[in-house]
């Protein structure tokens, strides 16, 4: 295997626009809200960046194709700007790539921003839209909802969790990611909700009801990444360093081979292995500080604990309901909130998700901030559907950690 | 050798509307209807047009036949989804039939159904003669409380025939009782006693006396009298002119069915078959703008064929839901929401390429792996060998199928909501997620059996086209 990335590459500085529905702008000026934040942090000047790249999953909603809506947003000098779409792992994808050009030498400094415009839709949820020509006469469409609610059906199937024990569970993901998102000023939902507000709920997508599901909102987020060396002649101290990047896509063994039973994320699994490898942990329930996974559903935030090895297989609905994920847990999930209340702006959420683990191994996460010196940071993206998706884990740290 | 039947079939859909639930809502503005608001009527989905009914009804009827043998197919309906685009093409394609069928679509009558198959009859190559009808009637009409939907299949060919044909009759008289303009809507139907005195009794009863002479059989010694006229009393009274015995008389299922169109007088045959016995003769009459009238004598094969079909006859589901009946028919304008404003443009070219995937629903099997896989692709999943085109093509949708996930979407835009659908694993490999068809609430579970049905897909309102693909219904009691 390759030497990976382990403390190859740090972040220099980040931004964070606050998540919500933003009547009040578009696209360009969620950029513009989140990149002020970064290059301020980072502490250099827009001409030093040497290369950038946008996530955006929706662009034909928010910003249309190419990466010049950010070089053309942000007034970059001159550089190649690069879009990448990866389903919900857009975000993560553009920080892969300014994190591999710092790590090869071709960038010294390098920018990641994610952006999406989701509130011009006219309704809530994702937009529909084709999946490609053979897809759209064979496929399903369906929803979000509906795609990743199979996993619940399958998941209790097989490991004999009644219909009732699984929906606490679930509730109890919800419940505690708004008590979180209420902490943070930046996140679209704010409210507490009580266990029986959840199980009551209208139902969206059997076996998940309103608060099962993210909302979708506008928002963007951003890195800017160098060496740490460079890091540490531009005068920065505590250096938070990327550990691990893995990304995995089906290649149809799910959907078209027989083997998969439908009850858990295939690619998570792979991923996760792989970056811990790379990261170096071998114990990820006792090594991992903070996760923030892709918590689309509440269902895929439970069996992602399983999936990134933290519980084990089938006994993750009974860490949740155990607590070990609450903020003030073992392991906290989501402590700002996740796609749950922070929000759901499609490319700009795995940023988003490293945003939070950076300000909390900084230091700087004010109401929300986790008092036991946090070490390796996890993010989660998953795209698509369970059948047939994208998965990313980014583990970061502090540099040498 | 014999030429003559050698076996049908027939698709009723599930829901059954109860006719009480139609007269409830219109009874303010006509009360009149309320000697019509008794039993139900069949009524199909909203993804089910004549073509979809007809491929149901055409998979019945060549259950255990090889389908290889099939020379001719013929679709007769005054329903036909496409004014240009062979309607009986698109039944071929989902039956999987040879490209080497003669196809023909038969329509403009109610007639239409008999006469193709009096056609197929004379000729004595094997002819799979379909006949299906998905008429639109106006609120509050006669037509709506008799109308229903369904459809049906008879196998005309030579050889071990069930039923020997023993010859026909046909006459043609421009007799409008009713008439539906191309492109319109709803049929216009004149004064119903003029119909029943100057159509079905001198018309078609002159042609059943005429057939019986021409052929030489006594009225007497006809067991069963199938004709096909929607008016109570109507079948008798013709029975009773001609000399056939009154129990002879066949049921016309307008309490359970309602009136069918074109697919009616082929629904009441195989109904009747069902029923029969060796060595009974049994008269088909059909009425419009003329009559056809066929006799048949049935042999010592048709207990074997109707053994066999005897499970594909469902018992229905009563539905009281009207407005959802009415919005299936384009009849109510529900606000369908944005998510329903998804553009569903079929390029021609892609459905060129994958006909058989998805009109057939015909997978792969590796020749060298053995794995079976929708859709074939140029590498196979799940093998190390990076061989290409080693895909044999693999029929599925003749394959029962268990549910490994699934939901109950109220998100995503359905006519028919919630949308149901899921993973399902065939037996014998392959697997697919696929959109769940006429399922009721409780009906779907991990583990569940599901069969296949050829439905329609989605619509592009904006080009006047239909996308036709397969989906999964649950396996009911005594099929698959």
């Amino acid at each position: 295997m390759a030497s990976g990335i382990k403390d190859k590459v740090a972040i220099l500085g980040m931004g964070c626009a606050r998540f919500g529905e933003r009547w009040d702008t578009d696209a360009d000026g969620l950029m513009v809200e989140a990149f002020e934040e970064a290059i301020a942090d980072a502490g250099i000047e827009v001409a030093q960046l040497d290369a950038a790249w946008l996530g955006v999953g929706f662009d034909a909603q928010s910003t249309g194709p190419s990466g010049i809506p950010a070089a053309v947003a942000l007034r970059l000098p001159d550089i190649g700007v690069t879009k990448v779409e990866n389903y919900c792992a857009s975000g993560t994808e553009s920080l892969r790539g300014a994190v591999y050009a710092v790590a090869s030498g071709a960038a010294d400094i390098a920018l990641a921003i994610g952006v999406e415009k989701l509130k011009d839709t006219g309704y809530g949820g994702l937009p529909t839209r084709t999946r490609g020509s053979r897809w759209d006469m064979i496929g399903v469409t369906g929803s979000a909802p509906g795609n990743f609610a199979q996993l619940a059906s399958a998941y209790g199937a097989k490991h004999g969790i009644g219909p009732s024990d699984l929906k606490r569970a679930m509730a109890h993901v919800s419940v505690k990611s708004h008590a979180n998102g209420a902490k943070n000023p930046k996140a679209h939902l704010r409210n507490l909700i009580d266990i029986d507000k959840a199980l009551n709920a209208p139902l969206i997508a059997e076996p998940l009801g309103l608060f099962d599901c993210c909302g979708v909102s506008d928002g963007a987020a951003c890195a800017i990444v160098t060496t740490p060396e460079i890091a540490k002649a531009l005068g920065k101290t505590d250096i938070v360093a990327i550990k691990a990047m893995q990304v995995v896509s089906s290649n149809g063994w799910e959907m078209q081979s027989d083997q998969w039973d439908g009850s858990y994320l295939h690619t998570t699994r792979v991923a996760a292995t792989k970056a811990y490898k790379e990261a170096g942990i071998t114990d990820p329930r006792n090594q991992l500080s903070l996760t923030e996974v892709h918590d689309c559903f509440s269902i895929t935030e439970l069996i992602t604990m399983e999936d990134l090895f933290i519980s084990r297989e089938g006994q993750g609905w009974k860490d949740v309901l155990d607590g070990l994920f609450d903020a003030d847990g073992k392991v906290p999930c989501q402590i700002d909130g996740g796609l749950k209340c922070f929000g759901h702006p499609i490319g700009a959420s795995g940023l988003r998700m490293v945003y939070e683990n950076y300000l909390q191994l900084l230091g700087r996460a004010r109401e929300r901030q986790r008092q036991d010196s946090p070490t390796f940071c996890l993010s989660h993206n998953l795209g698509g559907m369970p059948s047939q998706n994208v998965s990313s884990v980014s583990i970061i740290g502090p540099l040498g950690a | 050798m014999d030429v003559g039947i050698l076996s049908y079939g027939l698709y009723v859909p599930r829901r059954r509307l109860q006719r009480s639930s139609i007269y409830k809502t219109n009874r303010w503005y006509a009360p009149g209807l309320g000697g019509l608001a008794k039993g139900e009527k069949a009524i199909s989905n909203w993804d089910e047009d004549s073509v979809t009914m007809a491929v149901e009804a055409g998979r019945y009827c060549m259950d255990g036949i090889d389908r290889g043998l099939v020379e001719s197919i013929s679709l007769a309906s005054t329903t036909l989804p496409f004014a240009d685009r062979s309607n009986a093409g698109i039944v071929k394609e989902a039956l999987n039939l040879s490209d080497n069928v003669m196809t023909a679509d038969r329509t403009g009558s109610l007639r239409a159904g008999t006469s193709s198959l009096m056609h197929a009859l004379q000729n004595g190559a094997m002819a799979l003669c379909l006949a299906a009808d998905r008429r639109k009637s106006k609120v509050a009409s006669t037509e709506e409380m008799n109308y229903g939907d369904a459809s049906a299949a008879v196998l005309a060919g030579s050889g071990e025939v069930i039923a020997k044909y023993l010859g026909g009759y046909s006459k043609t008289v421009d007799f409008v009782d009713h008439y539906r303009e191309t492109g319109a809507d709803f049929d216009y139907a004149w004064e119903a006693r003029f119909v029943r005195d100057e159509g079905y009794q001198k018309i078609l009863g002159s042609a059943i006396g005429a057939a019986l002479d021409k052929l030489g059989i006594s009225a007497a010694a006809v067991d069963h009298a199938v004709i096909s006229v929607p008016v109570r009393g109507v079948p008798q009274k013709l029975a009773a002119v001609a000399g056939i015995a009154p129990e002879a008389v066949a049921d016309s299922h307008m309490a359970t069915v309602g009136d069918t169109g074109v697919s009616h007088p082929m629904l009441m045959l195989a109904m009747t078959l069902q029923n029969a016995k060796p060595g009974e003769k049994v008269l088909l009459a059909s009425f419009g703008q003329g009559a056809d009238v066929m006799v048949f004598e049935t042999t010592q094969h048709l207990p074997a064929v109707n053994q066999r079909q005897a499970h594909f006859i469902q018992p229905g589901l009563s539905d009281t839901n009207y407005s959802r009946y009415l919005f299936h028919r384009g009849l109510l304008d529900i606000d369908k929401g944005m998510r329903a404003e998804l553009d569903e443009k079929q390029p021609g070219t892609s459905l060129a390429r994958d006909r058989k995937t998805v009109l057939g629903l015909i997978g792969g099997k590796c020749s060298e792996s053995g794995i079976v896989q929708f859709p074939k692709t140029d590498l196979p999943v799940n093998t190390l060998s990076r061989a290409t085109g080693t895909f044999e093509d693999y029929p599925l949708a003749d394959r029962v199928a268990k549910v490994l996930s699934y939901t109950a979407d109220r998100l995503a835009y359905s006519p028919d909501p919630p949308s149901y659908y899921g993973m399902i694993d065939f037996n014998g490999g392959g697997r697919m997620v696929a959109e769940f068809a006429d399922i009721e609430e409780g009906e779907a579970e991990v583990g569940r059996e599901m069969r296949m049905v050829f439905r329609i897909k989605a619509f592009d309102t904006l080009r006047g086209f239909r996308k036709y693909f397969w989906k999964a219904i649950p396996v009911q009691r005594g099929e698959s």
